[in-house]
C-alpha cells in the first residue's frame, strides 16, 4: 500500500521522458496560446493565476488604504487626511478586501488547483471562469479608480441608508452598488463552476467518502455564496432604484423601512465572513495531513463543520443589528445561534490539532503560518462569542473592539491560512520554492505586527473609541493605544513587503524543485514539474483519500497513460464527467477553448452597470443588447455542439457518450444552481414585501387598490398555458414532431408575451405610483421582476426553435429544450408567487 | 514514508481483496444520496426560521399591551417537538449505516460500503449539531417569554 516517494525522481529524468503520439496530440489539445493571444486562455491554469494575481494587487490597494487610516488615526486631531477622504479610504478599505480580495481569492485559488485536486483537466465551463474573470477586473478597476477622483463611496462597507440613500447624493454610492453587484455576478458564476466542478468533475472511484475536504469545503462555500449574495443583490436593486428614480423602499416617511437594508446586507454579510474563513481553512486541511505525515483525523467531523458551520451561519445575520431596537427573543434567537456556530468551528480544529499531535510534524513555513493563524483565529472567535452576548454587544458596537474582534476573525481565519498555501502550493504552479528563510522573518514580523496593531484595539474600543471617526480628541486619552496600533500595522506591513519581495524575486538561478516537493498524497501533486497544460496526463481511477501515498504504481500508471482520457484523437479538451455521489464516469465532457467571446461579453456588462453609475441610460442599454448578443453567440457557437459520433472510446475499453443531456449534463446542473441563485433573489425581494407588512401597519396602506386580482390571475392562467407548452416543446421535440414542436413553441412565445404583459397590466391599470409610497413600489418590483424573466423565457423557446432549425438540436440531442424547461419550472414558480403576493396578500391582510 | 500508517487486518484485506480490479470500483450499484447529510441541519434551519417569523409577526401584529409571548412560546413548543423528532429519525438512521457491519472509522475504503458508511456518519453527526442547535433556540422562548 505504499509508493516510492514521487519526488525522488530527478529532474531530468522527468523532462527527459519521450512524449509518445498519444501524449503529444494530448499536448497540442490543450496547448496555451502563445504571444498576445495568450490572453485569450481560458484554462483553469492561467485563469487561476490571473485571478490569484489580480486579487492580491487588490489586497495590496486594500492594505494601502489601511496604512492611510493608520497615519490618520496615530496621533489625536491629526490632519493628514481630511474627513471626506478618511470616509472614503474607511469604505473602500472594507469594500476592496471583503469584495476584491476575500472573495475573489477563494475562487482564485479554487479555480487554480481544484481540477488539479479532482485529477480533472479543466473545470466544466471554463469560458465562464474567464468571463467572471474579466467581469471581475474590470469591476475592482472601475471601484477602485474612483478614489483616485476623489468620489470614492463613503457610506462604510455596509452602506446603510437612509445616509446613503438621502445624505450622499455624490455617485460614489451608486459605483459601490452597481460597481460590486457587477462583480457579485462574477463571484456568482464562479460559484456555478465550483459546485458543478466538484459535484462532477471527480475522477472515477472518487466517491463523496473520499474527495479531497477542500473539495468538501468550496462545495459548502460556492452553495452559500448562492445563497449569500442573492439576497444583497437584491438590496442593491431597491437602494439603486431609491437613488435613480425615487422609489422609497428605505424612506420611512413613505412607508418604507432603513432596517430592510440592514436585514438583507446582513443576511449576505454574515454568512460572508464564513465565505471568506471556509475555503481558508479547507487550505489549512490540505497543508495539516501533508506536515503531520498521515490522513485527516476525524474526515466526518469535518464534513460536519463544513456542512454544519455553512447552515448555522445563515442564522446569525440579526446579530450585527442587537442595537436596533429589536424585540428581546428576535435578539435571544440569533444570539443561541451565534453561540451554536462556534461548535463546528471548535471541531475542525480540534481535528487538525489532533492531526498534528499524532503526526510526526516536520517544519515548515506553511506550518508556522497555519499555526499562527489558528491561535490568531481562536483569540477572534473568542471575542466573537462575548459579542454574541447581546448585553455585552450593547457595550462594544461600533466600537474599535469589533475591529479588532473582525480583524483577528479575518486575518487569523482568512489571511494567514492564504499565505500558508502560497508557501505551500507556489512549487506547484511555478516549479520554485519560496524561501523558508525570508518566510520566517515574514511570519515573524506580521504575527507580531499584527497583534501589536490589532490587540490594543479591543482597549480603545472598551474605553469608547468608536468606529469610522476621521480623528479624536486628545483629552479621551486613546492617543497612547492608537500609536502602538499603527507601529504594529507598519511592522504588519513589513511583513508582507518580505512575503512579496520573497514571491515576486527573480528566481532564474533557483532550481527547479523536485515533483512533489512535500511528499503530499492528493492528486494535485501529480502535476509534473515543469508542469504540462493538460492538468493530469491520463484521469487516474482513486482508490483512496491519499493516493499519491496509498495507491501502487499511482504515479507511474497516471504518467504512462494507463488510466482514461490519455489522448486526443481528435484534437479536441475533453475531460470526464462522473455521476455526484459514487463518481461512476458517465460522459467524456468536451469543454471549449481559447476565446475573445468572453472578454467581450464582460467589456459589454460591465458597460451596463457602469455607464448606469453616471446616468447615461441610452448607452447602457446599447452595452447591455450588445452584451445579450455576445452571450448569445457564445451560447450558439460554443454550447452543447453534436458530437460527430455518440459515444468514444476513453480507455480501458471502457466507452462514454459525449452528449448527455438532462440531469447527467454538467449544463443542467449550472442552469439548476444559477435558477436558485436567481429565486432566491427574488425571494428576498419578497421577504421585502413581508417584512413592510410586519414593520408597518399602513402596509397595504388604507385606501391603496392594489393591482386588483383580476390581471395577476390572467398572468398566472396565460403563463401556466406557457408553461405547458414549454413541456409540450420538450416532449414533442424527443418524440422528433418538428411541426408540433414549432407549434408548441410559437403558442409559449404568444402566450408568455402576453402573461408578462398582463403582471405588468394590473399595477399600470390601477395607476400605482411607485414613487408615492412603498407598497407600490415594491409591488412594480415584483412584476418588473416577473416580466423581465418572462422576457427570458420567450428568448429561450426562440433560441431552441432556431436550434432545432439550424439541426443544432435533434430529437436525441436536446439539452438546449431541457435546461430551457428547467428554467420554466422556475419561472412558473416565480409568476405563481409574484400573482398570489401581489393580488392574494393585500385580500388577505385587509 | 506512510507504509507503517497501518497494517491491514483481516477486514480491510478483504476489503482490498474487494476492489482489486481497480476499473470494477465504479460498477457498484448502490447509490446513496446526499441529501440525507443536508436533512437534519435543513429541519434546524426551517425551525429556526419558523420561530423567528412566528415570534417577530406575533410581537409586531397580535401581541398584548402586557407584551407576553405565551402563544409563541406554546407554538415553538410544538416545532421543536416536531424537529427534534424528525432530528432523531434522520440521526438514528445515519447511525444505523454509519456502524452497518463490523467497520470502524475512517469509512475511507473505495467501496460501497464504506461510501455508505462515510455518509451516515455525516447524517448523524450533523443530526446532533442540529438537535443542540434547536434546542438552543427552544430555550430562547423558554427564557423570554415578552416582545419586549
Amino acid at each position: 500500500m505504499n509508493t516510492d516517494a514521487p519526488g525522488e525522481a530527478s529532474d531530468d529524468d522527468r523532462l527527459d521522458v519521450r512524449l509518445d503520439d498519444r501524449a503529444k496530440r494530448l499536448l497540442d489539445a490543450w496547448r496555451t496560446p502563445t504571444g498576445w493571444r495568450y490572453w485569450t486562455a481560458v484554462n483553469n491554469s492561467e485563469v487561476g493565476l490571473w485571478y490569484v494575481v489580480a486579487s492580491f494587487t487588490f489586497f495590496l490597494f486594500g492594505g494601502i488604504l489601511a496604512l492611510l487610516m493608520r497615519i490618520q488615526l496615530a496621533l489625536p486631531d491629526n490632519d493628514f487626511l481630511t474627513a471626506d477622504q478618511y470616509n472614503q479610504v474607511f469604505t473602500m478599505h472594507g469594500s476592496v478586501m471583503m469584495f476584491l480580495f476575500a472573495v475573489p481569492i477563494l475562487e482564485a485559488i479554487s479555480i487554480l488547483l481544484l481540477p488539479e485536486m479532482l485529477g480533472a483537466r479543466d473545470l466544466p465551463f471554463p469560458r465562464l471562469s474567464a468571463y467572471g474573470f474579466w467581469c471581475f477586473v474590470i469591476g475592482g478597476v472601475f471601484v477602485c479608480g474612483s478614489i483616485f477622483f476623489g468620489v470614492a463611496p463613503e457610506g462604510g462597507w455596509f452602506m446603510y441608508p437612509p445616509m446613503t440613500t438621502e445624505y450622499q447624493t455624490g455617485v460614489g454610492v451608486d459605483i459601490w452598488l452597481l460597481g460590486l453587484s457587477f462583480i457579485e455576478v462574477a463571484s456568482i458564476a464562479a460559484a456555478v463552476e465550483l459546485i458543478v466542478g466538484v459535484m462532477k468533475c471527480r475522477p472515477p472511484g472518487m466517491q463523496l467518502n473520499l474527495i479531497p475536504l477542500y473539495a468538501w469545503y468550496i462545495l459548502v462555500v460556492a452553495v452559500m455564496i448562492l445563497f449569500a449574495f442573492p439576497p444583497l443583490i437584491a438590496g442593491d436593486l431597491l437602494m439603486e432604484l431609491q437613488r435613480s428614480l425615487d422609489w422609497p423602499f428605505f424612506d420611512a416617511s413613505r412607508g418604507g423601512d432603513p432596517l430592510l437594508w440592514q436585514h438583507l446586507f446582513w443576511i449576505f454579510g454574515h454568512p460572508e465572513v464564513y465565505i471568506v474563513f471556509l475555503p481558508s481553512i479547507a487550505l489549512i486541511a490540505m497543508i495539516v495531513p501533508t506536515f503531520a505525515r498521515t490522513p485527516m483525523v476525524g474526515y466526518g467531523w469535518i464534513v460536519l463543520a463544513a456542512v454544519g458551520t455553512g447552515f448555522l451561519s445563515f442564522g446569525l445575520w440579526v446579530h450585527h443589528m442587537f442595537t436596533t431596537g429589536l424585540p428581546a427573543i428576535s435578539i435571544g434567537i440569533f444570539s443561541a445561534a451565534s453561540q451554536a456556530v462556534a461548535i463546528p468551528t471548535g471541531i475542525q480544529l480540534f481535528c487538525f490539532i489532533a492531526t498534528l499531535l499524532i503526526g510526526r510534524v516536520t517544519k515548515s513555513v506553511c506550518l508556522l503560518f497555519t499555526l499562527g493563524g489558528l491561535a490568531t483565529f481562536i483569540i477572534g472567535g473568542l471575542t466573537g462569542v462575548m459579542v454574541a452576548v447581546a448585553p455585552f454587544d450593547y457595550q462594544a458596537h461600533d466600537t474599535y473592539f469589533i475591529v479588532g474582534h473582525l480583524h483577528y476573525v479575518l486575518i487569523g481565519g482568512t489571511i494567514f491560512p492564504i499565505v500558508a498555501g502560497v508557501y505551500y502550493y507556489y512549487p506547484a504552479v511555478t516549479g520554485k520554492q519560496l524561501s523558508e528563510k525570508l518566510g520566517r522573518y515574514a511570519f515573524w514580523l506580521m504575527l507580531v505586527g499584527f497583534n501589536v496593531s490589532f490587540f490594543p484595539m479591543h482597549l480603545s474600543g472598551l474605553l469608547g473609541m468608536p468606529r469610522r471617526v476621521y480623528t479624536y480628541p486628545a483629552e479621551l486619552g486613546l492617543g497612547t493605544l492608537n500609536l502602538i496600533s499603527t507601529v504594529g500595522a507598519f511592522v504588519l506591513a513589513i511583513g508582507f513587503i518580505v512575503f512579496l519581495y520573497d514571491v515576486l524575486r527573480s528566481k532564474k538561478n533557483q532550481p527547479l524543485v523536485p515533483r512533489n516537493l512535500w511528499n503530499a498524497g492528493t492528486l494535485e501533486w501529480l502535476g509534473e514539474v515543469p508542469d504540462k497544460p493538460w492538468g493530469v496526463r491520463s484521469i487516474p481511477i482513486v482508490e483512496s483519500r491519499y493516493p499519491l501515498w496509498d495507491q501502487e504504481d499511482f504515479v507511474e500508471d497516471v504518467d504512462a497513460g494507463r488510466f482514461y482520457l490519455p489522448d486526443a484523437e481528435e484534437g479536441l479538451r475533453e475531460t470526464l464527467v462522473t455521476s455526484v455521489v459514487d463518481a461512476k464516469p458517465i460522459q467524456c465532457l468536451r469543454v471549449p477553448g481559447p476565446t475573445f467571446l468572453t472578454h467581450f461579453a464582460a467589456i459589454f456588462t460591465g458597460g451596463v452597470f457602469i455607464l448606469s453609475t453616471y446616468h447615461w441610460y441610452v448607452a447602457a442599454t446599447i452595452s447591455g443588447v450588445l452584451a445579450f448578443i455576445t452571450i448569445l453567440v457564445w451560447l450558439w457557437t460554443g454550447t452543447a455542439p453534436i458530437p460527430e459520433k455518440q459515444e468514444k472510446d476513453v480507455g480501458r475499453g471502457l466507452t462514454l457518450p459525449i452528449y448527455v443531456s438532462g440531469s447527467k449534463a454538467v449544463g443542467w446542473w449550472a442552469m439548476f444552481i444559477t435558477m436558485l441563485g436567481d429565486m432566491t433573489a427574488f425571494i428576498s425581494l419578497v421577504f421585502g414585501y413581508f417584512f413592510y407588512w410586519t414593520a408597518h401597519d399602513d402596509f397595504p396602506p388604507n385606501g391603496s387598490s392594489g393591482p386588483g386580482w383580476i390581471w395577476p390571475s390572467v398572468a398566472m392562467l396565460t403563463m401556466l398555458l406557457a408553461y405547458l407548452a414549454t413541456l409540450a416543446a420538450r416532449r414533442w421535440n424527443r418524440q422528433d414532431h418538428a411541426v408540433r414542436f414549432y407549434g408548441a413553441i410559437v403558442c409559449g412565445v404568444v402566450l408568455s408575451i402576453a402573461g408578462g404583459l398582463a403582471v405588468l397590466y394590473g399595477p399600470w391599470t390601477h395607476q400605482m405610483d411607485p414613487t408615492a409610497h412603498v407598497y407600490p413600489a415594491i409591488v412594480w418590483v415584483l412584476a418588473i421582476w416577473t416580466a423581465l424573466h418572462v422576457v427570458l423565457g420567450v428568448v429561450m423557446h426562440l433560441y431552441c426553435a432556431a436550434r432545432r432549425a439550424a439541426g443544432r438540436m435533434t430529437a436525441r440531442c436536446d439539452a438546449d429544450i431541457v435546461n430551457v424547461t428547467l428554467y420554466w419550472h422556475f419561472l412558473m414558480l416565480t409568476t405563481a408567487i409574484t400573482c398570489l403576493v401581489i393580488a392574494g396578500f393585500p385580500m388577505v391582510a385587509k | 514514508m506512510l507504509g507503517d500508517r497501518r497494517i491491514p487486518d483481516g477486514g480491510e484485506v478483504m476489503a482490498m481483496t474487494e476492489t482489486r480490479n481497480r476499473d470494477e470500483i465504479y460498477k457498484t450499484d448502490h447509490v446513496t444520496s446526499i441529501w440525507w447529510i443536508v436533512a437534519a441541519p435543513a429541519v434546524w434551519a426551517v425551525h429556526f426560521l419558523a420561530s423567528y417569523l412566528t415570534a417577530a409577526i406575533f410581537c409586531a401584529k397580535f401581541a398584548d399591551s402586557d407584551r407576553s409571548a405565551g402563544e409563541v412560546q406554546l407554538a415553538v413548543m410544538a416545532y421543536t417537538v416536531v424537529a427534534i423528532m424528525i432530528i432523531a429519525g434522520v440521526g438514528w438512521s445515519g447511525r444505523r449505516r454509519h456502524r452497518d457491519g463490523h467497520d470502524r472509522s475512517p469509512h475511507d475504503g473505495a467501496t460501497a460500503a464504506d461510501l455508505r458508511r462515510m455518509i451516515g456518519l455525516s447524517t448523524f453527526l450533523l443530526s446532533l449539531l442540529s438537535a443542540v442547535a434547536t434546542i438552543f433556540t427552544a430555550l430562547v422562548f423558554y427564557f423570554v417569554g415578552t416582545c419586549h
